[in-house]
């Protein structure tokens, strides 16, 4: 610290509602020893204007200004700020920093901190500016064009005229050119400024110039004063006192009694925007003076990164979460489900003992048909699945997605789901182009049930067409380009052909600590197989989705299966 | 007519025809209601007010008023529909209670949201409104630092005009008739448990919200039926105003906009729970006495389904519940979002 400094600190302090928490604020500047000018919304009542400058009477420091109407995006705020900063410097001309707060900005350290940490380096400009050709965080998709069009309506009140007149301009290409010497920036609208750089931005010679160009720019009391400052000061850090917090829309974040403990690490000297009836917050902030004033710098790091959460949660949501107030469009979900999960098409119909035997090699939980039209076959066939599901098919199949991204999401273990062509396949364009299902498909095999299904053959008939034409449908969209999820398909007689290794390629995929297949259950007899197929060609169907030229029988015998 | 209800105008115009309707019926009851004690007087510019309709409710309503009171509600609105067992005498008495009572039919009056809407048009108009049953216990996010006026100024800091509560039901572990609880003792004491995902949700496109369906009851009470069981999405706060209408209990409302909670683009907008504390052991003789007067919804038809089930002795609890916690529990589980409220 240079010794000799003395920081005498103005602060212009922009109230608009909530009276009685800018004067409980107002009074935290002026103990501090700053001077205060007021400046109150026209549009505030005169009634309670009086009473602000009543509670403040007792109070030397403390002037209040001219009042304008001021609406949010117009330059009427700009000339408040002006106005007031005049007046303050005018009244007590000892004055070296002025700083620009609202009747919601909270300070959250003792005012001489501030004026130590500012007396460090007494010429320095604390402002936010950043090149508009740089700033990617505006809101609204205005960047440069806060600048090039006419912004003579109110962005609130007149939104309708607002936006058609913007669109007018910009099919009439409308280009305004910036005052010569001037290169736009943009920041926080609470800054920190030297009484010598303010003076000179007031009382520039062609300020009239500057007003009359600021005065239909967009938001200008967020580029006016980050502007010119950039014209009359060399000594510019970047950087707001004020933590102020934006989200997504631009609005600002407000402060509550739980935020206490953060606030008071973040070290910021000031925070807004204040929740006005949040006691302790109020209470607890400023933090008493200890006497020996503190100079380190803020540390919002941690405050951001909470926000930012928030922001995250409020914009992308949670993968896979489905509920009252996130109800994602398709396509538009985020992240379909919440974790992996596994779906086997097929082996349970070539292996009647599959799932029992599945459940031994993996730490996944693994269910049955789940979509199965008889029943939810949930492990253990238990009434009631993970979450208190129902168990109910016609429950499940109101809202099959929400069954399925439900159960996913409730438990911590993978899930493994049997599925097949009888089963419900309202789902099959969900899960494809999932990239958290794991599936391995191998088709035709649920002909094999037939076979030994000892029904009239006039109803194998029946169900085999029926069952063929599902899942040509379900091929076609795993055939799409749409596909996302991690597919594995094969045909009946190609997945005979190796069934080891693809069963271990696809357990080793959804459970790198599966336990390695030794010997694979018991398969289905498959004789009188094309015995059955024969017939149901000469009996006018056409049998598809064998694969093209299925291996010879003996090939296909269960005893080289388990011989393997 | 298929084609006419294709156009989004048309829509548009028969919504509006219903929400006039349905304003109108409100002001035409009005007369069902006679006033026992009204402080309406009290009613100060910003103050958040609970709206309530109830019979044989007495020994709730302590606890009810308590918490609500604890939360920041300035004023309750209740209406008194011909209780026997000294509601009216426990709330005329309170100091922030305006009381109406009626022996009108409670169906007649769509299940007392003509009431209701009267109500709120009459003294609801620029206040949060929140209405709920005794039975029901709001939870958002923050309860426990933030009073009800820091949410409603948010919402109305981010343009909100309503704020979306499901309807959680709460059960004890074990019968039902054995979870007594006594006279001003939280019923969440005894009725601890829930289901953690057992829901359903589909969009009604025509009024805009979500109807969301499940939970224990669906589970245990219309297993018959399951299609058939009660809607649990909730919209009971809302900022009045003199063109807003319940169209059906506090399911969803008009214009369509106020249903509009939800975020279709993969973001999550704020939202809370309304624990509902339905069943403890004064369900058992209260379904059997509602069964008699079929004054609920769809013909009492879940009254119906609950006493068939209480006399085989149902448990509502399975080994896949949850015991409740606090609100960081639900919004873990997804049953809750505290949206971009930090």
């Amino acid at each position: 610290m240079k010794a000799g400094v003395q920081v005498r600190l103005g602060v212009v302090l922009l109230c608009h509602d909530d009276l009685g928490l800018a004067a409980r604020l107002a009074r935290v500047w002026a103990d501090g020893g700053a001077r205060v000018a007021i400046h109150v919304d026209a549009k505030v009542p005169a009634r309670k204007d009086a009473s602000l400058r009543r509670a403040l009477a007792d109070c030397d420091g403390v002037i209040f200004t001219r009042r304008h109407r001021c609406s949010w995006g117009r330059f009427s705020l700009v000339r408040a700020t002006q106005d007031a900063a005049e007046d303050l410097l005018d009244r007590f001309s000892d004055t070296t920093h002025v700083y620009l707060a609202s009747g919601a900005c909270l300070p959250l350290r003792p005012v001489a901190e501030l004026t130590a940490y500012l007396a460090a380096d007494p010429d320095r400009d604390h402002i936010e500016s950043v090149s508009s050709h740089d700033v990617g965080w505006t809101v609204g998709g205005l960047n440069e064009e806060r600048f090039t069009l006419f912004f003579p309506f109110d962005w609130k009140r007149r939104r309708w005229l607002f936006d058609r007149f913007v669109d007018w301009q910009r099919r009439r290409r409308i280009c305004r050119r910036m005052p010569a010497g001037l290169s736009p920036h943009l920041g926080s609208q609470w800054w920190c400024l030297t009484a010598r750089t303010l003076r000179a931005i007031l009382d520039d010679p062609r300020r009239a110039e500057f007003d009359r160009f600021f005065r239909f720019t967009w938001i200008p009391d967020e580029s006016y004063f980050q502007t010119l400052v950039r014209r009359h000061s060399s000594n510019v850090e970047s950087w707001s006192l004020t933590m102020a917090k934006f989200d997504h829309t631009g609005r600002p974040y407000s402060l509550y009694d739980d935020h206490v403990d953060m606030l008071a690490e973040s070290r910021c000297f000031v925070a807004r925007k204040v929740w006005p009836g949040a006691a302790r917050l109020l209470s607890h902030f400023p933090l008493p003076d200890q006497g020996q004033p503190q100079v380190d710098p803020p540390q919002p790091a941690r405050v951001s990164r909470i926000i930012n959460q928030t922001v995250r949660r409020r914009v992308l949501g949670r993968p896979g979460l489905y509920m009252q107030s996130r109800f994602p469009r398709k396509d538009a979900e985020n992240g379909k489900t919440s974790a992996p999960y596994a779906v086997i098409q097929g082996l349970a119909d070539l292996f009647p003992g599959f799932e029992p035997w599945l459940q031994k090699h993996l730490s996944c939980q693994v269910h049955g048909h789940l979509l199965g039209p008889e029943g939810v076959e949930f492990a253990g066939r238990a009434r009631t699945g993970p979450g208190a599901i129902s168990a109910d098919p016609l429950i499940r199949d109101r809202d099959p997605q929400g069954f399925l991204t439900s159960l996913i999401r409730i438990t911590d273990r993978t899930q493994v789901l049997q599925f097949s062509p009888r089963d419900n396949q309202a789902l099959n364009w969900f899960m494809a182009t999932d990239p958290n299902a794991h599936m391995l498909v191998v088709t035709g095999a649920w002909k094999l049930p037939l076979l030994h299904s000892d029904m009239p053959f006039d109803d194998v008939r029946r169900v085999f067409a029926q069952l063929q034409r599902t899942e040509l449908e379900q091929l076609e969209v795993l055939n799409s380009l749409w596909v996302r999820a991690r597919l594995h398909h094969h045909d009946l007689g190609d997945f005979l052909l190796n069934p080891k290794p693809i069963l271990q390629d696809f357990l080793l995929q959804i459970d790198p600590h599966s336990v390695p297949i030794t010997t694979l259950p018991a398969m289905r007899d498959l004789t009188g197989l094309d015995q059955m197929l024969r017939r149901l060609r000469n009996a006018g169907l056409r049998p598809r989705l064998m694969g093209e030229d299925l291996p010879p029988i003996e090939l296909l015998s269960p005893e080289r299966a388990a011989a393997e | 007519m298929q084609g006419l209800t294709a156009r989004p105008l048309v829509n548009r115009l028969r919504r509006r025809a219903e929400r006039q309707r349905l304003i109108a019926r409100g002001i035409r009851r009005r007369n069902a209601l006679r006033p026992v004690a009204i402080r309406t007087a009290q009613i100060a510019r910003e103050d958040i007010l609970c709206l309530a309709t109830l019979r044989d409710e007495r020994a709730r309503l302590p606890y009810f008023l308590d918490y609500y009171r604890n939360l920041g509600v300035r004023h309750f609105l209740m209406v008194d529909n011909a209780s026997r067992d000294g509601s009216s005498d426990y709330l005329r008495v309170q100091p922030d209670v305006s009381l109406w009572w009626t022996d009108h039919s409670y169906k007649g009056a769509r299940f007392g949201m003509d009431w209701i809407n009267w109500l709120l048009l009459r003294h609801g108009r620029g206040h949060w409104c929140l209405t709920v049953d005794p039975d029901e216990f709001l939870v958002y996010p923050h309860m426990e630092h933030r009073p009800l006026s820091a949410l409603t100024s948010w919402l109305d800091a981010t343009g909100r005009r309503s704020f979306p509560a499901m309807l959680l039901d709460m059960y004890p572990k074990g019968p039902i008739e054995d979870a007594i609880c006594a006279e001003g003792q939280n019923p969440f004491d005894v009725a601890r448990f829930f289901d953690p995902a057992n829901y359903s949700i589909q969009k009604n496109p025509y009024f805009g919200n979500l109807w969301i369906q499940g939970g224990p009851r669906t589970r245990a009470f219309f297993t018959h039926d399951p299609l058939s069981g009660p809607a649990l999405n909730k919209i009971p706060l809302v900022k009045w105003s003199a063109r807003y209408a319940y169209v059906s209990s506090t399911h969803m409302l008009l214009p369509r906009g106020l249903n509009l909670v939800y975020d279709e683009d993969g973001g999550e907008q704020v939202s809370g729970c309304l624990l509902h504390a339905k069943f403890l052991s004064s369900f058992t003789t209260k379904s059997a006495e509602e069964l008699d007067r079929r004054q609920h919804y769809g013909n009492s038809q879940e009254y119906r389904a609950y006493h068939a089930g209480l006399h085989q002795g149902v448990q509502l609890w399975c080994s896949e519940s949850r015991e409740f916690r606090d609100w960081r529990q639900l919004e873990d589980l997804g049953l809750i979002s505290r949206g971009n409220w930090a």
